[in-house]
């Protein structure tokens, strides 16, 4: 497990308390989980992705991550309908671990553009994470 | 690790079974048929399983070598915690292999086979004697099952009361098959938090327990091998609001002889007769979860029961509150007769004594290990003590890594990562059935893997070294899933 | 006591490190109100020998007994046992292993696992079969179950009522306190599963048919699969007696999506029934809902091969109250004792076997009909069918005991206007002498 000041933490995306990240992408939000989340979880071995379809409200459980020895639900960080999603993690899940911010889990309309200001930015996230 | 037994190895090599064979090799001895070959339709026919032909001689050998890999009960100590591991006696096996049991059929008339109705009768006297409980069906096949069959008489009690609760009250020490099982019964699980004792704390239940609420799934003791002392009280809060107190009885082995588990309050509980009774695990079963209730809650057994009329024993199927049939026949059956061999052997005051040894042991242990291992909880333990790889993580060692090199010695790790509330949970539970000295040999490989841990972790790393395969790979596996070959 | 090590010496030199004086020492936070305050009921403790002659007297009360030949299948069957089974069944480091999460010293256990899934997978015809289930009727249970989390929304499952009545009993038992549904299909006058009463219908997640079912009769599974298919639900296929495939074609090639049924007859006596075998398989696009353990192929850090327990994420004790299944043990010994059966009959001699059975029920058969018997069922059977005879069968059958033959299963208590009819199974224990015995009695 890395140490607090090893983990990446980058500007430019808004982090929910439950370690999701989301990014502005156009009128887009994707949503993908930080490196604390991938760094707690260990080798992820299978990603369970919602439908191109489906709605969530913040909070709502939209997937779940497996590592060898447990599962972790993901929550919306903000509500929306999904658009698109990774289909590359069907066949390589261990790509979040490699780069869980370069790669994204989900891509939402988003209800509100503005519900992003409710999420934490990186100061806040890392106190967070110190809390923790 | 000069004393430790474990070694050396005879390790061979043996492929899978369709590595092997050649077609028109036998095994088996199938008789010539003595009548005309009988008319077939083509259309109903297959071409028959891709299997193996194999000699007797292939197969007994394929068998054999693969034995050789395993650790079993009879080769050493397996101190897991929640699990006891106990001795599994050999006259026991003798009994459960007789021929007159074996080719008892089980749909057979009462009258035709009351020796085999008598065993299920006198097993289910016993286990409500040791209990303390009134009534048990020997029918659910596993201790989860015995759960599912305790949850299904929970459902049927509070339908027969008119109203359908939908909550249950779960301790975050709960075995996961607790959860398991109320949810197939539409239970929420709401979670209940250990206090800083170890044990659950009467208040939040007092403020939890309501009348949308079925009850309560307790172990006791509990999952950290303490005594859940405020029992009765909580039991007393749960029956206020109509609810029932459901034991998990995985941890019998602790209080047989010493526990009333109906004094205490419990309605329905469960046992594992292949952990507090002595069955074998056989590589991951078959076991057997009696479940046990008190005398109000009898007419919601599974059926069909057994019963006696003064001079015949009956099965019973005309019992319209029952919560049902859980198994085909009679559950595990030739587990049940090893249990009852068990019982007649031991007795009671053996029973009790096999209690206070597996606590004593316990203890020991507890108070041998307490300054080499982060004890969690520095308070009397029944008969598990729960450790942690707190002091470890300094060195960057794991439970994981303490645990597979104590493999390296000729010891099967204790539980780990269990219970939940303890992170990097070790879980020593001795049984009765080792003795002194074997307890003795293995604290002190205990306290050789924690030096080790200090002076080179990556020798706890690179575990285990000794066995026909090094640390497997557990992420491919979870990965790309190979099933079958 | 011969199980309990501790000598005198050894307690005492144990209180003195533990600071305690005597056991009650040991138990000062069980409080006194839940003492158990008198001796426990129990027999004075038997000595082996003592428990030999106890056990005796029990087993001399059976009226049926080793020299009996069963003519009484109805999901428990006698086969004939290779001595081989049980002498290697019993080795101890088979019989004492604990479950193999600690795959390094249970490769033993862990490889006979994988063998097992794929000889099971093979036979069943389906891509993967689990570590296995508690028998073949909780099997079927969890297979509804199963169907349901994979239909996400329909909530209505359907039941042959030719699937052996204490199959449909757990059933019942175990969907009684869900939301869901459980439908009775009829069967028809031949003895096969009517399914008509699916068309047109939605909302069935799963429907459950067997085959051969407990008439003996074999369904015809591919119009079944089409028929519950076009319904948009899956098809599960039960079954009591393995060997039939070595015979008939096996449910996965006739579109199954999942299998389950009991596998006692591969090697395990009938004990009363149990321990039995659940064997339990689908196809691999429900992998992740299946139920019970998986073993799983990988390598070590040498790159050596080996298995593991895999999957894990399924099952109760990390998924809790998500879990798939709150099952915890499978039947262990027994599955390695099936999978050493098929091992031992061989692809060649499971074919022959089954055959062997299929003939001897034929024979029993054509017997009961030259003597004008009704055979129920016109459809093709097994090792089992159902005659109706035209006088009463009961004091024939009570003369056949007394000669070592139990003849047939009463089948009135389980179907009404089923009076006088008995279900027959007929395996290679079963001798022409035996079965010619029966015909001439019933010719009386």
């Amino acid at each position: 497990m890395k140490e607090i000041d090893e983990l990446k933490i980058p500007e430019g995306v808004r982090y929910s308390n439950d370690h999701e990240w989301a990014k502005v992408a156009g009128d887009k939000v994707r949503i993908g989980v930080s490196d604390y989340a991938q760094d707690q979880m260990g080798d992820i071995v299978f990603v369970e992705m919602p439908e191109i379809g489906d709605t969530f409200a913040a909070g709502d459980e939209f997937g779940t991550l497996e590592s060898v020895k447990a599962v972790s639900e993901l929550y919306a960080p903000v509500g929306g309908e999904v658009v698109a999603v990774n289909e590359t993690l069907a066949d390589s899940p261990e790509l979040i671990n490699q780069d869980p911010y370069g790669c994204w889990i989900m891509e939402i309309k988003p209800d509100n553009i503005e519900d992003l200001q409710n999420l934490l930015d990186h100061e806040a996230y890392l106190e967070l994470l110190q809390g923790q | 690790m000069k004393n430790a037994p474990g070694r050396s190895g005879l390790i061979m090599e043996e492929p899978l079974l369709w590595e092997k064979g050649k077609v028109g090799r036998n095994g088996m001895s199938i008789p010539d048929s003595d009548v005309p070959a009988a008319h077939l339709a083509e259309e109903l026919c297959g071409p028959g399983p891709d299997f193996p032909d194999l000699s007797e001689v292939d197969v007994v050998r394929h068998y054999t070598r693969l034995s050789q890999w395993n650790f079993g009960v009879d080769t050493g100590m397996y101190p897991l915690g929640s699990c006891t591991m106990k001795y599994n006696p050999k006259i026991n096996e003798k009994h459960a292999a007789a021929e007159e049991i074996g080719v008892a059929h089980p749909m057979l008339e009462d009258e035709y086979c009351q020796g085999t109705l008598r065993i299920i009768y006198e097993l289910q006297n016993y286990l409500a004697a040791i209990t303390g409980m009134d009534a048990v069906s020997v029918q659910p096949a596993a201790g989860a099952h015995g759960e599912l069959a305790g949850m299904l008489v929970f459902a049927a009690y509070h339908e027969s009361k008119g109203k359908k609760r939908t909550k249950i009250l779960m301790p975050d020490t709960a075995h996961g098959t607790n959860p398991a099982s109320a949810a197939l019964c539409g239970y929420k699980p709401i979670p209940i938090k250990s206090g800083p004792r170890g044990i659950l704390d009467v208040a939040q239940i007092r403020e939890l327990m309501d009348e949308e609420t079925a009850g309560i799934m307790i172990t006791n003791p509990n999952t950290l091998g303490l005594f859940e002392e405020n029992i009765r009280e909580i039991a007393e809060i749960v029956h206020e609001k109509g609810g029932l107190v459901y034991g998990d009885g995985a941890n019998m082995n602790a209080i047989m002889g010493i526990v009333d588990l109906k004094k205490c309050g419990v309605d329905v509980m469960h046992l594992n007769l292949h952990k507090t009774f002595s069955t074998p695990h056989g590589g991951g079963g078959p076991g057997a979860g009696p479940v046990c209730v008190v005398d109000s809650l009898a007419k919601f057994l599974p059926s069909p029961k057994v019963e006696f009329d003064g001079s015949q024993y009956r099965l019973e199927s005309d019992r319209p509150e029952s919560v049902g049939r859980m198994h085909a026949f009679h559950g595990n059956y030739a587990v049940l007769v090893r249990a009852l061999c068990y019982i007649l052997t031991m007795g009671a005051e053996n029973l009790k004594k096999a209690t206070q040894y597996a606590v004593l042991n316990a203890c020991y242990i507890k108070v041998k290990l307490k300054n080499h291992l982060h004890l969690a909880y520095d308070r009397p333990c029944m008969h598990e003590a729960v450790f942690s790889d707190k002091r470890q993580q300094e060195f960057k060692v794991s439970t994981l890594d303490i645990a597979k090199r104590l493999m390296d010695s000729g010891y099967h790790p204790p539980t780990i990562y269990f219970p939940l509330v303890v992170h990097g949970a070790i879980m020593i539970e001795p049984t009765e059935t080792e003795s002194l000295e074997e307890l003795d040999t293995f604290i002190e490989v205990v306290k050789e893997v924690v030096h080790e841990a200090e002076i080179d972790p990556d020798l706890l790393h690179n575990s285990p070294q000794r066995f026909k395969v090094k640390r497997l790979d557990e992420t491919q596996a979870a990965r790309n899933p190979c099933l079958r070959g | 006591m011969r199980y309990l090590p501790h000598t005198d010496a050894d307690i005492r030199t144990m209180f003195d490190v533990i600071g305690v004086k005597d056991f009650e020492g040991l138990f000062q936070t069980v409080p006194k109100s839940c003492r158990y305050d008198k001796k426990m009921d129990l027999p004075t403790p038997k000595t082996e020998w003592n428990l030999n002659s106890y056990m005796a007297e029990i087993k001399s009360m059976m009226k049926v007994t080793p020299s009996h030949t069963m003519l009484l299948g109805a999901g428990r069957y006698q086969h004939h046992i290779p001595s081989a089974i049980p002498s290697i069944m019993g080795r101890s480091e088979l019989l004492t292993a604990y479950t193999p999460y600690q795959p390094e010293m249970a490769q033993g256990t862990l490889q006979g696992l994988f063998e097992y899934q794929t000889l099971t997978a093979r036979l069943l015809g389906v891509d993967v079969a689990n570590a296995s289930m508690y028998d073949g009727a909780s099997a079927l249970a969890e297979a509804l179950l199963m169907g349901i989390r994979v239909s996400k929304k329909k909530k209505r499952v359907a039941v042959s009522t030719a699937v052996n009545p204490h199959f449909r009993q757990v059933v019942e038992t175990y969907f009684r306190p869900t939301e869901f549904e459980v439908v009775e299909l009829p069967f028809g006058a031949d003895g096969r599963t009517d399914l008509s009463g699916l068309a047109g219908q939605e909302g069935f997640a799963a429907v459950a048919l067997q085959s051969p079912n407990f008439f003996g009769v074999v369904e015809d599974m591919e119009a079944a699969a089409g028929a519950v298919h076009d319904a948009g639900a899956l098809l599960v296929a039960a079954f009591t007696e393995p060997l039939a495939f070595g015979l008939i074609k096996n449910p996965g090639s006739c579109g199954a999506d999942i299998v389950c049924g009991e596998g006692q007859s591969f090697g395990m006596p009938m004990a009363f029934g149990g321990p039995g075998l659940g064997m339990f398989g689908c196809k691999d696009q429900f992998i992740r809902n299946l139920p019970g353990r998986l073993v799983g192929e990988t390598k070590d850090l040498e790159g050596k091969r080996g298995y593991v327990l895999t999957l894990s994420t399924r099952e109760q004790h990390i998924r809790r109250e998500k879990a798939t299944s709150n099952i915890c043990s499978n039947q262990g010994i027994c599955t390695l004792t099936a999978a050493m059966y098929m091992a031992s009959l061989g692809g060649t001699g499971l074919k022959k076997l089954a055959r062997l059975n299929y003939d001897k029920a034929e024979y029993l058969k054509q017997g009961f009909a030259d003597l004008g018997a009704k055979i129920c069922f016109s459809s093709p059977t097994f090792n089992e069918f159902v005659v109706e005879f035209k006088d009463d069968f009961q004091p024939a059958r009570k003369r056949l005991v007394e000669q070592n033959i139990v003849a047939g299963l009463d089948l009135s208590r389980f179907y009404p206007g089923f009076d006088n009819r008995f279900l027959f199974c007929v395996t290679e224990t079963a001798s022409k002498e035996i079965l010619d015995t029966v015909i001439s009695e019933v010719k009386k």
